[in-house]
């Protein structure tokens, strides 16, 4: 009956639930991580805060923000229904460079990663480029241009970032949806060519 | 961020847990569909007003992100309450697809690739 164990069932009159899956859209601080996923979500991004003290932490994570208990992290998503049985969400990761630890709870189970990368401050997404590596967590490079001008070819980018070749860099303007999803295909045919391996 | 929620909220948020910050069970992650059972079990208990609030969203399938978006509460504080609201047989909920780098779904990925095509 429905109350036995609601994990296993989902009862007659209660409508079936899509399959779920993530893309984590990574990067330093104001590199456009929101604008992208608001671009291309068919929802306006939201926003969910997460007081710290009671995200997880062990004691050792709150070490230096003894003084500020009142802190949250802030995570903008989005979604994007792909059928009836399957939807897609975007979760853009904290930028603070404190709060990578949330990452990892972020990261479980996602498909894969973009790392944004401002083109006027690549050295901003350093970090998010190393977080993905260390973990094998698939990822592609998306250059950001400002107001959608792109000075650098995209291999001067991958030289500065020391990316293997295996990852893909696309020139992007966040701002624009076609453009937000063609990074999204493109993260998806590495994962495709890495599975068909 | 706001809703039709008129209601407002004069209580804290851990206030709605009883003081808890920890789920009772770890099976609720951030795009894990929860949905209302309808018609609710005969025998489950009446629920909260907080927790009517939580019903009255998941009625068709949400995500646990989106709900906490929705009702303007930390994840942390829902995935209690839907702890709460899952034993009492009050809502179902769906795991996200399992995702492995090691085994990766071809189907699957291949799915969101014509889905995101299609866009």
């Amino acid at each position: 009956m429905a109350g036995s164990d609601p994990l296993a069932t989902e009862t007659a009159g209660t409508p079936a639930a899509p399959d779920t899956v993530k893309i984590l859209i990574a990067g330093g601080f104001g590199v456009g991580k929101t604008t992208m996923v608001g671009s291309v979500s068919e929802i306006a991004p939201l926003r969910t805060e997460e007081p710290l003290t009671v995200a997880g932490l062990g004691v050792d994570d709150l070490a230096g923000i003894e003084q500020k208990r009142a802190t949250t992290v802030a995570m903008d998503f989005g979604r994007i229904t792909i059928s009836d049985e399957l939807v897609l969400y975007l979760f853009g990761t904290p930028g603070q460079q404190r709060f990578w630890f949330m990452w990892n709870d972020l990261a479980v189970g996602a498909l894969g990663a973009v790392v944004l990368i401002d083109v006027r401050r690549p050295e901003s997404s350093f970090a998010a480029v190393d977080f993905f590596e260390r973990r094998r967590i698939p990822f592609v490079v998306a250059v950001n241009g400002f107001e959608g001008h792109h000075p650098y070819p995209a291999e001067d980018i991958r030289e500065s970032l020391a990316l293997p070749e295996g990852i893909p860099v696309v020139l992007c303007d966040a701002r624009r949806r076609e453009s937000s999803r063609d990074v999204l295909i493109a993260l998806l045919d590495l994962l495709i060519a890495a599975a068909v391996e | 961020m706001t809703d039709s929620d008129a209601s407002g909220r004069l209580v804290r948020p851990f206030a709605l847990t009883g003081g808890r910050t920890r789920p009772s069970r770890a099976d609720f992650t951030l795009i894990t569909t929860v949905t209302a059972v309808d018609p609710p079990p005969e025998l489950a208990p009446r629920p909260q007003a907080e927790q009517s609030r939580i019903l009255r969203r998941c009625a068709r399938p949400v995500a646990v992100a989106e709900l906490a978006a929705l009702l303007d509460l930390p994840v942390s504080v829902v995935v209690i309450m839907l702890c709460d609201l899952l034993e009492a047989g009050l809502i179902t909920a769906h795991p996200p697809r399992p995702v492995s780098p090691r085994t990766p779904d071809l189907d699957l990925l291949q799915k969101v690739r014509e889905g995101l095509g299609r866009l």
